[in-house]
């Protein structure tokens, strides 16, 4: 009896919801149909999907992404949309979790039919959903820093990429300090990625790693890390620590009494933790980024820049971080792309992309007066304009160095290439370097 | 090579953090009984009583600490009379309704505070010795853990609440017909244990990052120590205290932190294994034994 009703019930249920599965396939079609299809006429809606974690262990680093977004769609909607269409946003909370990510980029796509895609802070998230993303070709914007080495037709990294963080700060440190490096990192793939980046580029700069450690995630003691750095006794450090519980090597490494100077890729621009911790946690600490809230450029600083529209809009945000950044950009890097292409089809647009967008300080603040920042087709990654940005002993953070670093290991070592060739992998340092091994 | 001081200072960094952590879960589960998912959660809500305390009352860090004990304690008494008291006896209940009350700490933590706090200073300076230096702090930590040991055996061996306590341990029945109010020994059981899981948080606010979901850290610890400990919460937390953050610091110091955690785990499963009891259930054993023989 229980087993008919149960059956029946299952039967009708299926049903019901292939129906509605079918409805929402036609309902769609004729949505994407009256805008993104229809390209030529304006006054329709360009939909915009944007994942990222308001709550959850990204929150912190993940919100102002999201209000970075928000903030460019505001400001294009204001100024006429995208070729006369209104940018419509769906925006909805994933969590920091990698099982909804997925469960909402397969909702983005085939349900709100987005015409590109935001989503993502953790390197794990951006992998658990670039098969989905490469399975339904969806145009895809990757906007954190990360470990570098995407080369997939459908992703565009836009966030400055290890090679191009470290390769800022490392060889400024080098040139202040001296050879010896000891390296403390993460111990997942960023940081050990990243160290492996730090081998490449202490033999290219003429230095050298004397100690490294890698550090699991929910460690939140770090005494015998400092007395392993003072024993190492290195020129200097480079840090890759990533989340909250390695906040706390800073508050430790201060309050022991260590001094040596720390190269990083991860700290403050991120997480800022020269707001968050009380000085001097993050003094002689040396940032390599292609954004924060403190460099100096003219469209950052001025009034009614950059940092001075997020503030107006967001009141109470504690920080605009680096990320939020790339989100700002790749949203104005999309209309460029799309206004050159005449269309929101994706194909065209990515091939729009892959001409070569480049952007001035107005719209890429990281850039200084007279400079722009260009995303290179062939690996769907940018040349970023790059900043060492140093906290003192109050914490108050000052640039020292810049310049712009081109992409280079999927440019230059890998030989990349997605306008000739399309493909979907990622390359690590140790397929290419002695000295990663 | 390993320098002695170094291997000290981790040793002794080991051994509070262990013993802080671990204190308060030993006591309410000794003698109560009752299996406290949640004392994690505790432990971060007495850190979040030192950081609320010292920068949005503007207190002292002592202050801010005091009060935090204060808060855990007060929490602990409202939860037991709430939740844990329906729970007495029922073993696996208990632990369902704590690991609940966990995850409504911690999520409701974050909702209330966001994720990130401001960070409370470390006090003491630092002393150096060769081409190392420590935080004085940690020194201070260690002391502390001991006067908390010591202070609970006076409470439970000097004490009339402790009298009762133990006589309720022992045989509940026989202690109500002789006048004991079990239920009050209860209450004020559970209210100690909570505010020693504040002071663990409080103590260890200027050193970590306080986070909602820092319990969790803690709640690994203090478990293993009070299972490795046994039944005796005194000398078994300050034995298996020692016993355990040894271990650490030898492994951690030769091998890394990844090492150190895993042999800490390797540790008490072998335990485990051939002590049953633990180490104090072990010693009980040999000293029946020896007393047998004796006789």
């Amino acid at each position: 009896m229980n087993d008919r009703i149960s059956r029946r019930r299952f039967v009708t249920a299926g049903g019901a919801a292939m129906v509605a599965g079918l409805a929402g396939c036609s309902s769609d079609g004729e949505a994407s149909g009256g805008t993104s299809t229809d390209s030529a006429s304006s006054g329709g809606t360009v939909k915009i999907g944007v994942l990222e974690d308001r709550s959850g262990t990204f929150s912190l680093v993940g919100t102002p992404k999201w209000k970075a977004s928000k903030l460019a769609i505001e400001e294009i909607n204001a100024d006429g949309g995208i070729m006369g269409n209104q940018i419509e946003l769906f925006d909805p909370d994933p969590q920091s979790d990698n099982s909804r990510y997925k469960q909402l980029t397969r909702k983005m796509i085939q349900q709100r039919d987005v015409d590109v895609l935001w989503a993502g802070y953790a390197s794990s998230t951006r992998e658990a959903i670039r098969p989905i993303i490469d399975r339904q070709d969806q145009l895809y914007f990757y906007t954190t820093q990360y470990e570098g080495g995407v080369c997939d037709k459908n992703v565009f990294a836009v966030g400055p990429t290890a090679r191009q963080q470290l390769g800022s700060v490392l060889p400024y440190l080098r040139e202040e300090y001296g050879p010896k490096i000891y390296t403390i990192a993460a111990d997942y793939n960023f940081g050990q990625l990243s160290a492996d980046w730090v081998k490449v580029l202490a033999d290219e700069n003429d230095a050298e790693v004397v100690g490294e450690e890698f550090i699991s995630l929910d460690t939140s003691q770090f005494s015998s890390t400092i007395n392993n750095i003072q024993e190492a006794d290195p020129d200097f450090v480079m840090s890759m620590l990533v989340g909250k519980n390695h906040t706390a090597f800073y508050k430790q490494k201060a309050s022991a009494g260590l001094e040596v100077p720390i190269g990083t890729s991860t700290a403050m621009a991120q997480g800022y933790e020269h707001r968050r911790l009380d000085p001097p946690a993050m003094e002689n600490i040396y940032a390599g980024v292609n954004y924060m809230e403190e460099i100096p450029s003219t469209a950052n600083t001025k009034d009614g820049g950059f940092v001075d529209r997020y503030y107006d809009m967001y009141p109470d945000a504690p920080y605009l971080n680096e990320e939020a950044e790339t989100n700002y950009f790749s949203t104005y890097m999309y209309k460029k792309a799309v206004e050159q292409a005449g269309t929101f089809e994706q194909p065209e647009v990515r091939e729009a992309l892959e001409s070569g967008i480049s952007l001035g300080p107005e719209r890429a603040p990281e850039a200084p007066e007279g400079e722009t920042i260009e995303l290179d087709g062939a690996t769907h990654h940018v040349d970023h304009h790059m900043w060492v940005m140093k906290a003192d002993a109050e914490h108050n953070v000052t640039s020292v160095a810049d310049r712009k670093i081109p992409e280079q290991f999927l440019s230059e070592t890998v030989g990349c290439d997605l306008t000739s060739e399309d493909e979907e992998t990622q390359y690590t340092p140790r397929d290419y370097f002695e000295e990663a091994k | 090579m390993v320098n002695g001081l170094n291997l000290a200072f981790q040793y002794l960094q080991g051994f509070s953090v262990l013993v802080l952590a671990a204190v308060g879960l030993a006591i309410i589960f000794g003698i109560m009984g009752v299996i406290n998912l949640a004392h994690g959660e505790f432990i971060m809500v007495g850190a979040y009583a030192t950081v609320f305390g010292y920068h949005d009352l503007g207190l002292p860090l002592v202050a801010s600490m005091a009060l935090a004990v204060g808060v855990t304690a007060a929490f602990g008494m409202v939860v037991e009379r709430l939740l844990i008291k329906r729970t007495y006896g029922r073993l696996f209940d208990s632990m369902v309704v704590t690991l609940g009350l966990s995850l409504v700490l911690s999520q409701g933590m974050l909702v209330l505070r966001g994720t990130s706090e401001p960070s409370v200073p470390t006090p003491f300076g630092t002393i150096s010795y060769g081409a190392f230096s420590q935080s004085v702090y940690r020194v201070a930590l260690a002391l502390a853990a001991v006067a908390v040991l010591v202070g609970v055996y006076w409470l439970f061996t000097r004490t009339e609440y402790g009298i009762r306590a133990r006589a309720t341990i022992q045989d509940e029945g026989t202690a109500r017909a002789l006048g004991v109010r079990t239920e009050r020994v209860y209450s004020t059981t559970f209210a100690i244990g909570s505010a020693l899981a504040g002071l663990a948080g409080a103590l260890l606010a200027p050193i970590v990052s306080v986070t909602p979901t820092m319990g969790g850290t803690y709640l690994v610890k203090s478990f293993v120590v009070v299972v490795v400990g046994g039944p005796s919460v005194v000398l078994g937390t300050g034995l298996s205290g020692g016993l355990l953050g040894a271990v650490d610091a030898v492994v951690t110091n030769v091998y890394g932190q990844t090492a150190g955690s895993i042999v800490l785990l390797v540790v008490t499963v072998v335990v485990i294994r051939f002590f049953q009891d633990g180490v104090t259930g072990f010693t009980d054993r040999v000293r029946d034994r020896l007393a047998r023989e004796g006789t």
